[in-house]
């Protein structure tokens, strides 16, 4: 009810006729970038090596000399703030590609002064691109199940223990078992279980989704921190010792520099992970389902005139996006790490959360959000191994400062679904 | 349990105190509380929700000695020959469940092996020591709610104020007494700063306060990791993220004596517990944050400003928080450092959850959950039961007084009231789904 009505609110809030909320927020960043990136600029050349020795096809580095490159972008990234200036004095709307070629720039200004400072201003582009897409995997499958639950009015804050109760059934099923496809199984029915709670409370007792969303990611944890310290530790060999999933490399696709690996040499989680993006993608816009899905989530009365099961609707999203963060939480048991400790989800649920917010609940905004996530994570891990003055701590706040600034409308205004979070009672 | 009783006994009383606008008194975000909003005390206790408390907190007890037994190693060796002597089985099971909540019991409560009568009951002080910042922060979510927001922020909150308390506490040196009341006064103006971000975000640009707070927890879990590091902030000559130790005078006086960690955090809890009562039910900002709360769209008609609100709410709920923050380092910690919140945010707002966002009901509520983590510990130690338990029994208590039907559907009470007021065929949908 909360959600609802400070949506309404906002609407009405912020409708002014004439938006400085971007140039003004352009402004700041071109301000960073002309005294951080130029003024600060160091006098080394930023390598970012694109290939490895041992790969098939190489290519030359690329070598940028940091200061030059801080330069040219604070003087683009001025342009583009006295662009918007200008068009929004003239009250026209600003171009969508103004926005990216800014975050573009401003990435590449960023991370060229950042490898520029560094002790060894060399960095691996391939490295850090794969490292990203796979810290990324649980998250885009956490927003895709929040996409799904939310596209039809339930707001879903149980991404966290889905994603946890789908590692601790993927690492105990697969141990159990030998298999890891069992394991991927049991992830996603645990997932669905987790969903099932969320669905009965919410839909047909009516109770309040973010308080079953965070009580149930205490449950979660609570379960399967206590099943983790009686029963795995007591037997850790047969049930807490799940085998990994391999890669899957599909020959000369994955030599192709940079996007090779990450679109060709994945593990069987990988791939489904691109495919859930598109599937979910042509489902909500393309399909009839979808557009039913979508009519629940904005306007479930108009929806059940039309006869459409509202309820039973929205309580069969739920469990499908159960099933989807479930199998993401496999991830963590069956790919990045090859045993199930306590909480070792660590808050990527709530990250995923975000993820879907920032990409406007469409999955591939929320794909691209996560991977924005996933490549804050990676580079700090690689920028602590180049040696860098700047304090881990602060690349670490960067994503969530990024979101902030996102949800408060720099970006763009994202809007959910207009009844989420409002249980459906029939009149 | 009687704790949880009491507490909702006295949420009932204030529902059944003279609302200032019909219906804001329950303004928990739980759309089913419509159906206890009926009057009088007599039958709340009754029907209502204190009954559906006790029996929540039954049944979670129950499942959770349950789990116990399930995964007992002796309850599993007797399983093993059950067809010939099943009795064994279910010796066993009972065996484990009520060991493990003796020790609970006697890790909360009294412990009737200590030495002297004092500290028999020195379990009790540990419950209200872990209390302590349970409820200042549980009110801080709990008056977010009430205006109408989801204040999941506290954790950052605690850790802001902690962070400002703790550096007016070990880098300034003032006298007795007069040290303490800025060091507390810092502790609310941190948490209170970390609460306005979200509500001005929101009441400017209409940003959602559940993300925000998520983000905001994570920058000052970050920022404290940061300052840690930094000399202003870390104690000389350690190698560790971790500060000076408190001066003496900035220090919450242990109020009970040098053998009890009690605080007079407790206290100040008691009276901010005191204090949000007033507010919300006495005062005219109260009055105007639960009509934002209960209806945006009427306040606003109404002539309240709902962004002012939001901002109002927020400070006050993100000091609350900062309070918790407080008595960490300046009562039970004395140092700070980057673990100072525990996860006493995340735990506030089951607290709030089962205090129905009431004051008082928070209060109890707190207790009851400070009362399961101390003996929690005790129980660990004791018959090696993990102490996650008590986060099972925690949420399933929350979950099933969430849902008043659920429960009177397992006990097999008040029928006659259940299907009418809902749409028949919703239910049966779903359930059917």
């Amino acid at each position: 009810m909360s959600i609802a009505a400070s949506v309404n609110d906002s609407r009405v809030t912020g409708s002014s006729t004439r938006s400085w909320k971007a140039p003004i927020g352009f402004g700041v960043g071109a301000l960073l970038a002309l005294f951080v990136f130029a003024l600060g600029g160091p006098a080394t050349t930023a390598v970012f090596r694109v290939s490895d020795d041992s790969d098939r096809f190489r290519l030359a580095d690329i070598a940028l000399p940091a200061n030059v490159v801080g330069w040219v972008v604070a003087i683009a990234l001025i342009a583009i703030t006295v662009y918007s200036y200008l068009q929004v004095r003239r009250g026209a709307g600003i171009n969508q590609w103004a926005g990216i070629a800014y975050a573009f720039l401003f990435v590449v200004g960023f991370l060229t002064w950042v490898v520029g400072i560094a002790d060894r201003p060399t960095i691996s582009l391939a490295g850090l691109v794969a490292g990203s897409v796979t810290l990324a995997i649980p998250l885009i499958f956490g927003s895709l199940s929040g996409v799904l639950c939310e596209r039809v009015g339930v707001v879903n804050i149980a991404i966290e223990g889905q994603l946890l109760s789908g590692a601790f059934a993927a690492a105990v099923a697969a141990s159990v078992s030998g298999s890891v496809y069992v394991g991927l199984i049991a992830a996603a029915f645990a997932g669905v279980l987790v969903s099932l709670i969320l669905a009965i409370f919410s839909i047909k007792y009516l109770v309040n989704q973010i308080i079953v969303g965070v009580v149930l990611n205490v449950l979660v944890s609570g379960l399967t921190g206590f099943l983790a310290s009686t029963l795995l530790s007591r037997d850790s060999a047969t049930f807490n010792s799940p085998p990994s999933l391999p890669d899957i490399r599909i020959p000369l696709l994955a030599d192709i520099p940079v996007i090779g690996p990450i679109l060709f040499q994945q593990t069987i989680v990988g791939y489904f992970m691109y495919a859930a993006v598109i599937v979910i993608w042509l489902g909500l816009y393309r399909t009839k389902w979808g557009l039913r899905v979508r009519a629940v989530g904005e306007h479930p009365q108009a929806a059940d005139t039309m006869g459409i099961k509202v309820n039973s609707t929205r309580f069969w999203n739920v469990l499908l996006g159960g099933a989807v963060a479930g199998f993401g939480g496999a991830f963590f048991t069956l790919v990045s790490v090859s045993t199930f400790t306590r909480d070792m989800t660590a808050g990527q649920g709530y990250i995923a959360l975000a993820a879907l917010i920032f990409g406007r609940w469409n999955p591939i905004g929320a794909f691209f959000a996560a991977l924005l996530f996933g490549f804050a994570t990676n580079l700090r891990f690689v920028l602590s191994i180049i040696g860098t003055d700047v304090p881990s701590q602060f690349l670490a706040m960067l994503p969530y400062i990024v979101t902030i600034l996102a949800v408060a409308g720099l970006v763009g205004r994202s809007r959910p679904p207009a009844a989420g979070g409002i249980p459906y009672v029939k009149e | 349990m009687s704790a949880a009783n009491r507490g909702t006994e006295a949420g009932a009383e204030e529902t059944a105190a003279p609302p200032p606008a019909p219906g804001t008194g329950d303004t928990t975000p739980a759309p089913q509380d419509s159906e206890d909003r009926g009057p009088g005390i007599l039958k709340s206790i009754v029907t209502g929700s204190s009954l559906v408390a006790i029996l929540a907190v039954v049944l979670s007890i129950v499942l959770g000695g349950i789990l116990i037994a399930l995964t007992d190693e002796d309850v599993a060796a007797a399983a093993s020959y059950f067809f010939t002597r099943p009795t064994d089985t279910f010796l066993a099971a009972w065996e484990a469940a009520s060991s493990a909540y003796v020790a609970l019991f006697q890790g909360a409560v009294f412990n009737p092996r200590a030495d002297s009568l004092a500290l028999m009951f020195r379990p009790l002080t540990e419950t209200f020591t872990v209390a302590t910042p349970l409820i200042l922060a549980g009110l801080g979510v709990a008056v977010a709610f009430r205006a109408g927001l989801f204040n999941i922020g506290a954790q950052g909150q605690i850790i802001l104020g902690a962070m400002f308390a703790g550096w007016i506490g070990f880098s300034w040196h003032l006298p007795f007494g007069l040290h303490l009341v800025f060091v507390v006064l810092a502790g609310f103006v941190g948490g209170a700063l970390w609460g306005f971000i979200p509500g001005i975000l929101k009441a400017r640009t209409g940003a959602h306060e559940v993300i925000v707070t998520i983000m905001l927890n994570y920058i000052a879990i970050y920022l404290v990791g940061y300052l840690l590091t930094t000399p202003s902030f870390q104690n000389p000559g350690s190698a560790n993220p971790i500060s000076p130790r408190l001066d003496e005078t900035a220090l919450f006086p242990q109020i009970l004596g040098p053998q009890f960690r009690l605080h007079l955090g407790f206290l100040v809890a008691i009276a901010a517990t005191y204090g949000v009562w007033w507010l919300l039910n006495r005062s005219t900002v109260g009055f105007e944050l639960r009509a934002v709360g209960a209806n945006p769209s009427a306040a606003r008609t109404a002539g309240i400003s709902v962004t002012k609100g939001y901002v109002v709410v927020m400070m006050l709920a993100g000091g609350l928080a900062g309070l918790a923050g407080v008595a960490q380092v300046a009562g039970t910690e004395q140092v700070l450092t980057s673990g100072i919140a525990a996860s006493f945010g995340f735990d506030a707002i089951t607290v709030a959850l089962l205090g129905r966002s009431h004051p008082w009901g928070v209060f109890f509520a707190g207790v009851l959950f400070g009362a399961f983590r101390a003996g929690g510990v005790q129980m660990q130690t004791l018959t090696g039961t993990p102490i996650d338990i008590v986060l099972v029994v925690q949420s399933l208590i929350v979950l099933f007084i969430a849902a008043p039907p659920l429960v009177k559907a397992i006990f097999r009470i008040d029928r006659k009231e259940k299907p009418s007021r809902k749409n028949q065929k919703a239910t049966t949908s779903g359930g059917a789904a």
